[in-house]
């Protein structure tokens, strides 16, 4: 099997090359959000697949970032490719000042304190004159290479596929250095990390950070893409998404949370016609995952990462920092 | 000085709903240490059960519902809700109680969505008008003028609680719940029967999550599918305030941060008014996550 790992990979990324000049519109749409999702899952998969930390207001760095970029762009004129780093600046920025808050806090507390970290962030961007209230901001120009300017549907596909891939490669290379293995310690077991010389609180806050600069980086492309934003599109149910196709796809595993970024997106799209029961028929699968598959569709098989532990039976030997 | 009471009796009708929400999660964090994020539906589907039978009850659209009426709908409501928390704990978290918690906190997010797109299936999307209306007409006191309904309101918050302090404090169900939250392995070993133990906790919290549903029907006007959430992560600020885990707690933490909104929404504005919540709920967990009343509890983080 081993050997047409990257023979099969390669496949697929001139694959997806080659696709939309084979889809219709519509679809390439579908797989461009696709893609988006695929980079916040990865982002996300830091911060709960390999550091354990149960962040339920992802979609506020998509939004630093979406929000950074299009004031950058409308008030201020600047291309946007100088807008990318103030971007990750600023959501890298977020991450701390909400990781930092709840470095001492148990995993509950900690869904709860994001959860409300990501409500004041909506909030904020509903309220606050600079964000343009709860219309948003509009008329986002468009970015330009040189004298060309991405306008088109595939120019922004392809925009976003190359920003997955790099973002694949990257939490896959973190994953597997000297910081991801002590992410996994400290998922696994915090006060044993931390007795090995693990500096559990600067590596969480690293954690919070790399995963809010990947998700800010979505948000900039979806602001140029989207050409408008509005608060609407950061609300609490856009992080449940994100984290549903972490969970579903597989904690931890970058070829899961792929597949369940596919999954979350292209679902709903086949279940046209019944929409109303998508979110119920979300809610229904992530309790049923938990209850009989809680390691995913696509789990990790790596040793560092081990699966078994996710069903141990005593509730404070957990992936959480429940200690 | 008028105002200052009006807001004042505004702030104590929403603190009650804040407590008997409360209330709830803190007896199940207490109990089996799941903080239960589908509570706040509950709620939601408290004042829609609420809505079906006084629709139903009085075939007119239920204006005419004497205090009778309204009192069997309220207790209808509320058994039926407690059922459903019951059912709920069966199905969705037993099976995970010995789990990790990210596992039962995903599955609690998962019930949650579930609680919310099935009522927005079964009653629609739009907001629903509730099919009571109370007569607005009350008492002045110290130039306030205080409806009966907020009076009744606050007076049944009170019974229920006062009623809850004693369930817990004098039959020997409150005692096998309060010795569960000590140690669940030795009440097994003494003959407790946890899992009913613990399926009487979910009854009791989601029996009054229902009950401040259709309350906050009746006092609001409107129902919606989505109104769970907010009110859900205001009554968990709440007994976190007040000290998680502690009943007292729970009922003086949604008083007071019912009260501090009230104030907060009259001098900064409506919009304003979540972000003040969610302000002190953060502050209390990084600077005293045992709340007001909280247990000295010596944990390691």
């Amino acid at each position: 099997m081993k050997k047409y790992k990257k023979p099969s990979l390669f496949l697929l990324v001139i694959c997806m090359f080659i696709l939309p000049f084979l889809l219709n519109s519509y679809w390439l749409d579908v797989l461009t959000l696709v893609l988006f999702y695929v980079v916040l899952t990865q982002g996300l998969n830091i911060v709960v697949g390999y550091t354990g930390l149960l962040d339920l207001g992802y979609a506020a760095f998509f939004a630093v970032g979406a929000y950074t970029t299009a004031i950058l762009m409308t008030t201020f004129h600047w291309s946007f490719w100088l807008t990318l780093p103030v971007a990750f600046l600023f959501a890298a920025i977020a991450g701390v000042i909400i990781g930092t808050p709840t470095l001492r806090l148990r995993s509950d507390y900690l869904a709860i304190v994001t959860l409300g970290f990501g409500e004041i962030v909506k909030i904020l961007a509903t309220n606050l004159e600079i964000t343009g209230s709860a219309s948003g901001i509009y008329g986002i120009p468009r970015p330009a290479i040189g004298s060309y300017i991405m306008a088109s549907q595939k120019d922004f596909y392809f925009l976003i596929l190359i920003v997955a891939i790099i973002s694949i490669i990257a939490v896959y290379r973190l994953g597997h250095s000297r910081i991801g293995r002590a992410w996994v310690y400290i998922r696994e077991d915090e006060d044993a990390a931390e007795a090995m010389g693990i500096n559990r609180i600067k590596l969480k806050l690293l954690s919070y950070a790399t995963g809010a600069v990947i998700g800010s980086f979505a948000g900039s492309i979806f602001a140029v893409k989207m050409s408008a934003i509005a608060p609407l599109s950061f609300s609490f149910l856009q992080s449940v998404m994100i984290l549903l196709a972490v969970v579903l796809g597989g904690l931890g595993s970058i070829p899961g949370v792929v597949i369940g970024a596919a999954l979350v997106i292209i679902l709903p799209e086949l279940l046209r016609g019944v929409e109303d029961w998508r979110y119920l028929i979300f809610g229904v699968s992530l309790v049923i995952m938990m209850i009989f598959r809680p390691q995913g569709i696509w789990p990790t098989k790596n040793n560092t990462e081990d699966v078994d532990d996710i069903e141990t039976e005593d509730p404070n030997q957990s992936i959480s920092i429940s200690k | 000085m008028e105002i200052f009471f009006q807001v004042l009796i505004d702030g104590l009708v929403i603190g009650a709903f804040y407590s008997l929400i409360a209330l709830g999660y803190t007896m199940v964090y207490g109990i089996i240490k799941l903080l239960n994020f589908a509570h706040g539906d509950l709620y939601m589907i408290g004042a829609f059960v609420g809505f079906t039978l006084l629709s139903l009850f009085t075939g007119d659209g239920g204006v005419n519902t004497g205090i009778l009426g309204l009192g069997v709908v309220f207790i209808g409501t509320m058994i039926i809700v407690g059922f459903l928390g019951m059912g709920i704990e069966r199905i969705a978290y037993r099976p995970l109680l010995l789990a990790p918690r990210l596992s039962i906190l995903i599955t609690a997010i998962g019930v949650s969505l579930s609680l919310e797109y099935s009522s927005m299936i079964g009653w629609g999307a739009s907001y629903k008008v509730y099919p009571i209306k109370l007569p607005n007409d009350g008492i002045q006191l110290l130039g306030t003028q205080i409806s009966f309904a907020q009076m009744g309101m606050i007076v049944l918050s009170a019974l229920l609680m006062l009623g809850l302090r004693l369930f817990i404090d004098k039959t020997i169900y409150g005692k096998a719940m309060r010795a569960i939250a000590l140690d669940q392995t030795a009440c097994s070993l003494m003959g407790v029967n946890v899992h009913r133990i613990i399926a009487l906790t979910f009854f009791i919290g989601a029996f009054l999550a229902a009950g401040a549903g259709i309350m906050s029907g009746i006092y609001y006007g409107t129902i919606n599918f989505l109104m769970g959430f907010t009110i859900g992560l205001k009554a968990f600020t709440a007994a976190v305030l007040g000290g998680i885990g502690n009943i007292t707690g729970a009922m003086l933490g949604g008083l007071v941060l019912g009260i501090l909104e009230a104030f907060g929404t009259f001098y900064m504005g409506g919009s304003w008014k979540d972000v003040l919540a969610f302000g002190i709920l953060i502050l209390f967990l990084v600077f005293k996550p045992t709340g007001i009343l909280g247990a000295k509890e010596m944990e390691r983080m």
